[in-house]
């Protein structure tokens, strides 16, 4: 898949240069970006470094539980059938509190093994309502503090590279409200058909 | 108050972690080598990703792409710059990131555009990998729905983060 991408990019970049007759300022630019992405790696290390560490804390204090016990009664709304099996509850509140606080690698197994019990409660090997809406709060990003970006920032020099925060959690606020109804208007709709 | 925010974060998480007697120094020091595993893991497609964008940007292809699509991006609020990142960011989250970068430099990281990329970057995810991860590995068959519904909250997103990196 990003083979064709990758492929297409270049060609598109080729084709491009002979329109515009810029030949010969493509070996360089190919150069210039590979060099650029390891200076990008090099100012982003210092910054992604500390953040994962203090990511790997708030996993080792519990704070994904914590959060996630939080969220049982919202839960309960949102997923009628998974919230009242507490199996699914817990992978299903342990998957989004992770994804709150950044922690990827947490949030993944969890956001699989929901989907597994989901599966299991509904006997079939089509997605339900409930895996639909769990797979936009997943991919709609609902990061509360999105270090890698702020890493890049502050690598580029920001002037205060966290100042995108209300901007970030506005957008995401709106992104996941959109999905959720999305996902219950296309709910209604494949119902009817 | 947004000065205090991160440093006070940092403070609780630690604090609260001591409370639990938590080892937070080891914790740290941890996560710390798996931030720089993962950085290395995305290390090399950052290479050829941003090899790509370069050269697409200085052949004027990304020029030429940009003044074809303006008409699209105009009506959805979109700064026609950030198509780019928009249009890779479903699939590759460190082409998204390549880009966006890129964006963040050529413009300016405070710039409008460099702070859209950002908040465009920091609200969306990579939504067919996901998807894919997940409904692969617990063997769902059938998507339905969940790739429109997807792809409407990304929509929303993008452009949200038109609107929201200037306001805030």
């Amino acid at each position: 898949m990003m083979g064709f991408v990758w492929v297409g990019m270049l060609a598109l970049s080729v084709c491009a240069a002979l329109l515009e007759g810029r030949l010969g300022v493509l070996t360089g630019a190919a150069m210039e970006g590979a060099s650029a992405a390891i200076s990008l790696c090099l100012s982003l290390a210092g910054a992604l470094c500390l953040w994962s560490g203090l990511a790997k804390v708030m996993e080792r204090a519990g704070l994904t539980e914590k959060l996630g016990r939080l969220m049982r009664p919202v839960f309960r709304r949102l997923f009628p059938q998974a919230g009242n099996d507490p199996v699914a509850l817990g992978y299903l509140t342990g998957n989004v509190s992770a994804n709150l606080l950044g922690l990827g690698n947490a949030a993944t197994p969890m956001g699989i093994a929901a989907v597994k019990r989901m599966k299991a409660l509904s006997g079939g090997t089509e997605a339900t309502d409930e895996m639909c809406l769990l797979i936009v709060m997943n991919t709609a990003s609902i990061q509360l503090l999105p270090t890698t970006v702020a890493s890049v920032r502050a690598s580029l020099g920001a002037s205060s590279p966290f100042d995108i925060l209300p901007a970030v959690w506005v957008t995401s606020i709106l992104s996941v409200t959109s999905g959720i109804v999305a996902a219950k208007l296309l709910r209604r709709v494949t119902r009817r058909a | 108050m947004l000065d205090l925010l991160i440093p006070l974060l940092m403070i609780i998480i630690a604090v609260f972690a001591l409370a639990k007697k938590q080892d937070v120094y080891s914790a740290l020091l941890d996560g710390g080598l798996d931030g720089l595993k993962l950085l290395l893991s995305i290390a090399p497609a950052l290479v050829v990703l941003l090899t790509a964008v370069y050269m697409l940007r200085a052949s004027g292809a990304i020029d030429l792409l940009t003044r074809l699509l303006a008409p699209v991006s105009r009506v959805f609020g979109i700064p026609t710059e950030t198509l780019p990142l928009v249009l890779l960011r479903p699939f590759s989250g460190s082409a998204a990131l390549a880009v966006g970068a890129d964006l963040m430099a050529v413009y300016g990281v405070d710039s409008p555009i460099g702070r859209t990329a950002a908040v465009m970057l920091g609200s969306t995810e990579t939504t067919f990998y996901t998807i894919s991860v997940y409904f692969g590995a617990a063997g769902v068959k059938k998507t339905r729905y969940a790739i429109p519904a997807a792809l409407i909250a990304d929509l929303t997103g993008f452009v949200a983060a038109s609107l929201t990196a200037q306001l805030f």
